[in-house]
């Protein structure tokens, strides 16, 4: 009987638990939840550098719980020779070397369905906002009070009717499929790219990006975050979506050329935005700052009870489903 | 109808009174004082044979006497609650709003304000824009919206237009109404307070009457609760405001989406920065498209009546 060093408590009774390696502490209703069924690794609280911490104490370990976004790239992959998983806590894998993995036959899970009421909630609401400028005007009733019912529409500009938009949708998978049922109530005409064309949907298919904002409303980014979907809406996508057109990313910041979007709303080339993730978060090109066609958050859209809940099941689901050898519950497709 | 004198209660709409200028003779109420305005009625009542009032100025009793040469009340709104209804019935006077072309535009933002409120949207905004968000991983939960249980005051055309959108997001519908509705699977509560207790999202979508003010009291309020929202895309005289204030400050309401306000142009000011609070200056209707289309409906009313041929949209 062997017994091994770890800088985590181990009381007798846990080091029959399986062991699980984090990079980051987690929140603490997943840490109350998953401390009965799991030994942690935890590189921060010891005095080792990282990278002698893992050296040391890491050559067992066969899952790794990545909790937020840090990266689990081809070098810390090294550092950890008889990793089988990653468990990811996001929709989004892309701050994981996926290729890597794949080449060391390493499986990833990832939050599978667990946000896609949360997010498709929050992609419609930043686009009725941004549309019927509902931040816009409270912010308007803020600094004058008597605004309310005063003379003409115009007090707060441009308000845009939601129904017969045509709504282009970058990704139908769950949340973009989501999005689109519930537009499809508002009278909204869906339009979609996405790798492939999804027989089963009778919405229009573009195969071209381009081609799609060139005959949408809105443009509303729902896909994953890849080499090939990185700044998928760029400078040209833009110019072909048009001076009334409104974009919605709910994605990853990277799916937009972010520069080019300030510009293009500086110069009135596209009609506005809403916006829950950034390039480089936490920051937020101030231009957009007085801007009243554009709508900010703070990478939220997730950020529900339920959301939180749904994803505590899938990863607690996954990692006993892995070390029972068990079907993954969520594997990332290929 | 160049014949055909105009009174326009209030600058509602540029090109609604763009187009009442150039083809009727256009009285405009506003322009003159409050003190001066019953010396302008009386100076111009035998021209004046229409009135074009909306929700902030109708046509109130005070006004329908004054007018003995009037003959039709158009309304540029679909509420009917600053119309005196009794005194045109007893006067014969004609009376049309604008049903169905504002429909959608009010559905979506009742929807918009629930999810604004619930999740929080504004007060990101505010924070975002404050320079605020210094640290990613700044997290704060607010509540879902899918799935959550709405009640709708109110079955009519806008009631049901909620419904059907609140239903794409798996939310399940309740209403209260004067009168159950067979022809729908929503579930019908016959007290408002039964349906507040039932549901988490309050929206108020009936027609403001004397039986429906206040319909949202302290009673209703409480059994909304402190997880529950509430939605006021009707009159603000639907709700006792006073109450639903104190109900905000002291957290036993859980939120509020609100589009109208008991007094306006005057919103309470304590709800201002509430971060579940979202305030919008009565724009249910207010798109350019809806607009216009509620424009040519009054437009459209006036030429029926003047040419004797059946109006498109009465009332009475």
């Amino acid at each position: 009987m062997s017994v091994e060093r770890h800088t985590a408590e181990t009381p007798a009774g846990e080091r029959e638990l399986p062991l699980v390696l984090l990079l980051r502490p987690l929140f603490p209703r997943f840490h109350v939840a998953l401390t009965h069924k799991f030994r942690f690794l935890k590189p921060w609280e010891s005095q080792l550098p990282p990278d002698e911490f893992l050296a040391a104490h890491a050559g067992a370990v066969r899952a790794l719980l990545c909790s937020g976004p840090t990266p689990v790239d081809a070098e810390l992959l090294a550092s950890l020779p008889r990793l089988e998983l990653v468990v990811a806590s996001s929709a989004g894998v892309n701050h994981i070397d996926v290729a890597a993995c794949r080449r060391r036959g390493i499986a990833i899970t990832n939050a599978g369905n667990a946000f896609t009421d949360d997010v498709a909630d929050f992609a419609v609401a930043l686009l009725i906002d941004v549309l019927r400028k509902i931040s816009a005007s409270d912010r308007a009733i803020n600094a004058l009070p008597d605004i309310c019912n005063s003379y003409g529409v115009g007090h707060v500009a441009n308000l845009d009717k939601l129904g017969g938009k045509r709504v282009g949708i970058i990704g139908l998978g769950s949340i973009g499929s989501a999005v689109a049922r519930r537009l499809g109530a508002f009278g909204c005409t869906i339009l979609y790219h996405s790798k492939r064309k999804k027989p089963s949907v009778s919405y229009k298919f573009f195969s071209n990006v381009t081609d799609l904002a060139a005959e949408s409303d809105v443009l509303i980014t729902t896909c994953a975050l890849t080499d090939e979907t990185h700044h998928i809406i760029d400078k040209e996508v833009m110019l072909a979506l048009g001076k009334d057109g409104i974009i919605i990313n709910v994605g990853r910041g990277a799916l937009v050329d972010e520069k080019e979007l300030v510009r293009c709303l500086m110069e009135g080339e596209i009609g506005g935005a809403g916006l829950d993730v950034f390039k480089n978060e936490p920051v937020v090109p101030q231009e957009l700052f007085h801007m009243d066609n554009v709508v900010l958050t703070h990478h939220q859209a997730v950020f529900t009870p339920e959301s939180f809940d749904g994803l505590l099941e899938v990863v607690m689901g996954n990692l006993e489903a892995f070390f029972s050898n068990k079907p993954l519950l969520t594997p990332i497709s290929e | 109808m160049e014949s055909l004198g105009v009174l326009l209660t209030y600058p509602m709409d540029s090109y609604l009174e763009e187009e009442l200028g150039k083809r009727c003779e256009l009285f405009r109420l506003w322009e003159n004082p409050p003190e001066k305005r019953g010396e302008f009625l009386r100076a111009n009542a035998a021209s004046i044979r229409a009135v074009v009032g909306n929700t902030a100025v109708g046509a109130d009793a005070e006004t329908i006497d004054a007018l003995p040469a009037l003959e039709i009340v158009a309304s540029f709104s679909v509420g009917l609650d600053k119309v005196d209804l009794a005194k045109c019935r007893e006067r014969g006077i004609r009376v049309t709003n604008t049903p169905d072309v504002l429909t959608d535009d009010v559905a979506d933002l009742a929807i918009g304000l629930a999810i604004a409120t619930m999740r929080l949207i504004r007060a990101a905004d505010r924070y975002v824009r404050s320079g605020a968000w210094k640290a990613k991983g700044d997290y704060k939960l607010s509540s879902k919206f899918s799935g959550k249980a709405v009640g709708i005051i109110g079955l009519g055309r806008i009631g049901l237009a909620i419904a059907k959108r609140a239903e794409a997001f798996g939310c399940p519908i309740s209403y209260f109404s004067r009168s159950e509705k067979p022809q729908t699977s929503y579930r019908y509560y016959s007290s408002v307070v039964d349906l507040a207790a039932n549901c988490h999202v309050l929206i108020v979508a009936c027609a403001l009457t004397e039986e429906t003010h206040h319909i949202v009291d302290r009673e209703v309020i409480d059994a909304l609760g402190p997880n529950g929202v509430l939605v006021n895309i009707g009159r603000g005289p639907h709700v006792d405001e006073p109450e639903l204030v104190s109900a905000l400050l002291e957290g036993r309401l859980g939120g509020a989406g609100l589009d109208v306000f008991e007094l306006e142009p005057h919103v309470p000011e304590q709800l201002f920065g509430l971060e579940n609070v979202v305030l919008v200056p009565h724009v249910g209707s207010s798109t350019w498209e809806t607009c216009k289309a509620m424009a040519d409906l009054v437009l459209g009313n006036l030429e029926a009546h003047v040419t004797n041929k059946p109006l498109l949209t009465p009332v009475l």
